[in-house]
């Protein structure tokens, strides 16, 4: 072994390489987790603030804080932002971090090819909020030629022939580079969790929040490449002159629906199933009592994995599909409430008889649940189609899936992020900052959402930048909007707290709150090659004492043998950067660009395919 | 229909015996507000057999819903208060699972999935646009942004605002000329899309004369949210009436009057290439001005169909309505111009 490998191994290389340059080469599971996490915030907080502009227009009738035009950018963005630059890629901040460590693995199976879905999702997240800038580039005569199609971008609205500008290629190639991202995340995951796991860590003893991971993983890589193929015919049609979706042609717009609800519908579940993985961890640790039903907890994810394909046409009710065909997808959609009601069930039996400590994330976590059941009730009304007709494309829907994506994805993620950040960063968030950030939340939003089931019962449709006072909808609106920036305030608290945090959080140990699963066997932050003996894991709990075993020891504070730890890597960023220089080609019309973007993937790829383990 | 064919309904009735709770929703929508409307387009003040039916079946899940809310959110209260952390309390017993459970919380809402589906599909089959052979025929094709409606027995072709006589059958076939919009009226049922190179119906029967808003209710573009509609439903003798106005040809206006000077400058500039005026121009782009003085709005809904209203939107409808493609006149119209062509469109009852 030569010199320089020697240098890779710990203990002797447990101080690890600081500065830019090792950020930018990282493949290290956990450095990679926390880009994802504060990229996604980061876009968090575009999203929310498009979203605090959205709610000013709208908080009085006839609103001229923004144009049409601006205002059909921002419900667009604010919604395609929220879904696949915050939500998604901070569930995958959680899958990097926390599922290598919970199935006793020292990175996840493909550690550059991890880090080259980070950059791609930086880059195509970059890429398409370039669109705010840019207008002046395309004599667009304004600023912001942002997409503004909607986040579903129904064809064939969003044809060259209606949107002649650039706004909608930004979005079809920004969603094109980051659908790599997550396919290449998903592949990696699948293998991660299948490959990679401890001696003795069989698939019955995983623990919820990696089982959960490991489905939307599942549902990732099959439901994208629908999203690509929708997303190619369009690119055909509007830079090649084809017509997947031209009428005139003999095509017919409903395909675009057909396949971007396909896509769609198990969209929701990629984005709800991590945060119940979540809480199906928080709950039995502060409870300390086990999940109940562990078992049918996860067939029950498994299942609405599966089902979630068998729904889509419930988002095209109006469509006109037919009786036969709406009865059908009516009771698929009703029937997927009965797996998602069992495990509410669950994770209530779970608090039942426990010792329940109200930390910070078990309030997020019990508030998950409590939204989350608002939103599934409020679901079941609309998969009833006669009912669906008078509420779908109004506000009631926007209700209805803030309650599930906020109430539940984000909840949940927060309740992930309070759980796990002593574990990721090795300090504990104050608590009582938490409660208030909890707390405003949770009343902010209702304030914001509650009101809008009524403003759309009462008529108001969605992706209107103006409203007639007529309607009778101005208070009902006011009161959202004060909500919604209550919101905001909570989230300025909690940002507050990550930077308190930072410098003044208490250190936490290895295991502050007396989990159960492998993370908290390990110091806080964990060290770069994660165990310093891989466990054996003999059962579900292994940290517990339950009636039937003793908890495992935890792996020595340090390694008796020599760890290898890979090195960095540039080539996955090198790699990364030619899909967004590549999707400038039919942009900006220039085909070099296409050849340079290529040409930098293949060399990427081709030089970290070669390049030696041992740097 | 088709579905009274397959299942008669006296099994539907065994197999649903809910009892049919007709508590409105209306005055809980009004107490939370306090105050009480006038709200145009309600999907909580049906006003036609389409919209009580649907309706009907969202209060009866409204209800279910609400029984299960209370039921999961007390328990789950009632947990947290119960089971909260005190000190010296015991170690929890580590429980892991209770079949019986399991299957009691997976049959119960199954069960009550059984009470809501079957009302469900009942109502989809009775509101699948089937309509009797003497139904009132209206095509409606969405632009953007505005609705044109024909009445293909009467040979009348109109836009923006519907009449319909109440009481009467109806079938309503939509579709659009450009992109995807949706036809709705909520007092008057559910809406539809109007999709290129498709027909879909709404199969209606008003219950009361009235004046019904609605909206485009899909995303179509920069005035999505300007795409409004009404629907006027008349009295027999009233309906008689309009379509006796609609379908004779236009007044021709009298000599030396502002109508006539207007009718002259209407028939030298580009309004002519767009707008049908029954006898005068054949365009076939913007809304058919035929009787365009006896609507009261004009832009979709968006305006009083007044002369100050009319004149600025000649002059500039963009600055009006985002997107809007009537773009003002090169050479731009006088003044004096514009109020003679106002004259005209009002004098076109």
């Amino acid at each position: 072994m030569s010199h320089a490998a020697a240098a890779q191994l710990a203990p002797a290389a447990t101080a690890e390489a600081h500065g830019l340059r090792a950020w930018l080469t990282t493949t290290d599971h956990k450095r990679i987790g926390m880009l994802y996490f504060y990229t996604a915030l980061s876009f968090f907080l575009i999203g929310g603030i498009e979203a605090l502009v959205i709610r000013a227009q709208l908080a009085r009738p006839n609103g001229h804080l923004v144009s049409a035009e601006t205002y059909n950018q921002l419900f667009t963005m604010h919604g395609t932002t929220m879904i696949f630059l915050a939500l998604m890629p901070l569930s995958s901040s959680f899958f990097n971090f926390i599922v290598p460590l919970q199935i006793g693995a020292r990175d996840v199976a493909f550690p550059r090819l991890n880090a080259f879905s980070y950059w791609v999702f930086l880059l195509g997240g970059l890429f398409m909020n370039a669109s705010w800038f840019v207008g002046p580039l395309f004599h667009a005569g304004q600023w912001n030629v942002a997409p503004n199609g909607g986040w579903f971008g129904y064809a064939n609205l969003t044809e060259r022939q209606f949107s002649p500008g650039p706004n909608i290629d930004f979005w079809l190639l920004g969603l094109q580079i980051l659908g790599v991202s997550s396919l290449a995340g998903g592949v990696n995951f699948i293998v991660t969790i299948l490959n990679m796991r401890a001696p003795g860590m069989k698939m019955m003893r995983l623990p919820t929040f990696t089982w959960m991971s490991l489905v939307t993983q599942f549902i990732i890589i099959t439901a994208f490449p629908v999203l690509t193929v929708g997303l190619l015919f369009l690119m055909f049609d509007r830079f090649f002159g084809a017509h997947f979706y031209v009428r005139e042609a003999g095509a017919t717009p409903i395909l675009w629906q057909h396949l971007f609800w396909l896509f769609g519908h198990p969209e929701v579940y990629i984005l709800i199933l991590p945060a119940m993985g979540i809480v199906s961890e928080v709950l039995p640790t502060f409870a300390r009592k086990p999940l109940f039903g562990y078992t049918v907890v996860v067939y029950s994810g498994i299942l609405i994995g599966f089902m979630g394909w068998g729904v889509w046409s419930h988002h095209m009710f109006s469509v006109g599909l037919g009786p036969i065909a709406d009865s059908v997808f009516s009771a698929t959609s009703m029937l997927i409430a009965v797996p998602t009601g069992v495990k509410v069930f669950n994770w209530i039996a779970t608090l039942w008889g426990g010792d329940i400590r109200g930390t910070t994330a078990l309030h997020f976590a019990v508030g998950f649940i409590a939204m989350f059941i608002i939103g599934g009730l409020s679901g079941v009304t609309h998969a009833s189609p006669p009912a669906d007709l008078q509420q779908t494309d109004t506000y009631y829907v926007v209700a209805h899936f803030h309650y599930v994506l906020f109430g539940g994805t984000v909840l949940g993620l927060f309740a992930g992020v309070y759980y796990w950040w002593p574990k990721m960063t090795g300090r504990l968030f104050d608590e009582t900052l938490g409660k208030w950030h909890f707390w405003l939340q949770l009343v902010g939003m209702n304030l914001a959402f509650f009101p809008m089931h009524l403003i759309g019962l009462l008529g108001m449709p969605r992706r209107i930048y103006t409203y007639s006072p007529d309607l009778g909808v101005a208070g009902l609106n006011l009161v959202s909007t004060v909500g919604a920036f209550l919101i905001g305030v909570s989230i300025l608290i909690f940002l507050a707290n990550l930077w308190r945090t930072r410098t003044h959080g208490q250190r936490a140990p290895n295991d502050p709150w007396g989990g159960a699963t492998l993370e908290w066997s390990i110091p806080s932050p964990p060290p770069v090659y994660n165990f310093s003996v891989i466990p054996t894991v003999a059962n579900r709990l292994p940290r517990w004492k339950t009636e039937h075993h003793e908890p495992m020891r935890d792996p020595p504070a340090t390694p008796p043998a020599p760890i290898h730890v890979p090195p960095g890597s540039w080539w996955p960023l090198v790699a990364a950067l030619g899909l967004p220089i590549a999707a400038l080609a039919p942009l900006t019309h220039t085909l070099s660009l296409a050849f340079v973007g290529a040409a930098l993937l293949l060399v990427g790829i081709y030089r970290w395919a070669f390049e030696p383990l041992e740097g | 229909m088709l579905l009274s064919r397959c299942f008669p309904d006296r099994h539907l009735r065994i197999l649903a015996p809910v009892p049919r709770c007709r508590w409105s929703l209306t005055p809980i929508v009004l107490l939370l507000l306090g105050c009480g409307g006038p709200f145009p387009q309600s999907t909580l003040h049906p006003r036609s057999d389409f919209a009580r039916a649907a309706d009907t079946v969202f209060t009866d899940i409204f209800w279910w819903a609400v029984l299960v809310f209370v039921v999961v959110e007390t328990v789950l209260l009632f947990v947290l208060v119960r089971f909260r952390h005190r000190e010296g309390r015991a170690a929890p017993r580590p429980t892991h699972g209770h079949t019986l459970l399991e299957i009691a919380w997976t049959l119960a809402p199954a069960v009550i999935l059984v009470f809501v589906a079957v009302p469900t599909v009942r109502t989809i089959f009775a509101t699948a646009g089937e309509a009797p052979p003497d139904a009132l025929k209206v095509q409606v094709t969405g632009h953007q942004w505005w609705w044109e409606y024909k009445y293909p027995d009467l040979g009348i072709t109109t836009a923006n605002e519907m009449h319909l006589p109440v009481g009467k059958p109806v079938q309503i076939a939509i579709t659009s000329a450009d992109v995807i919009h949706s036809f709705w009226a909520p007092r008057l049922g559910g809406k539809r899309d109007a999709i290129p190179g498709h027909v879909n119906y709404i199969a209606l029967q008003a219950d009361a004369v009235g004046d019904y808003s609605g909206q485009c209710a899909e995303f179509c573009g920069a005035s999505h949210a300007n795409m409004g509609l009404r629907v006027l439903v008349d009295s027999d003798a009233g309906f008689a009436a309009w379509v006796k106005d609609q379908r004779s040809p236009p007044v021709a206006p009298a000599k030396g009057t502002p109508a006539e000077q207007g009718k002259a400058i209407y028939s030298r500039s580009a309004c002519l290439g767009c707008h049908t005026i029954q006898g005068v121009s054949p365009g076939v782009i913007g809304p058919n001005l035929t009787h365009v003085g006896s609507r009261s709005t004009i832009a979709a809904g968006l305006f009083p169909n007044d002369s100050a209203h009319l004149a600025s939107w000649i002059a500039d409808a963009p600055a009006m309505k985002p997107g809007a493609i009537m773009t003002r006149m090169k050479p731009p119209l006088t003044d004096a111009e514009i109020a003679a062509l106002v004259a005209y469109l009002a004098s076109l009852k």
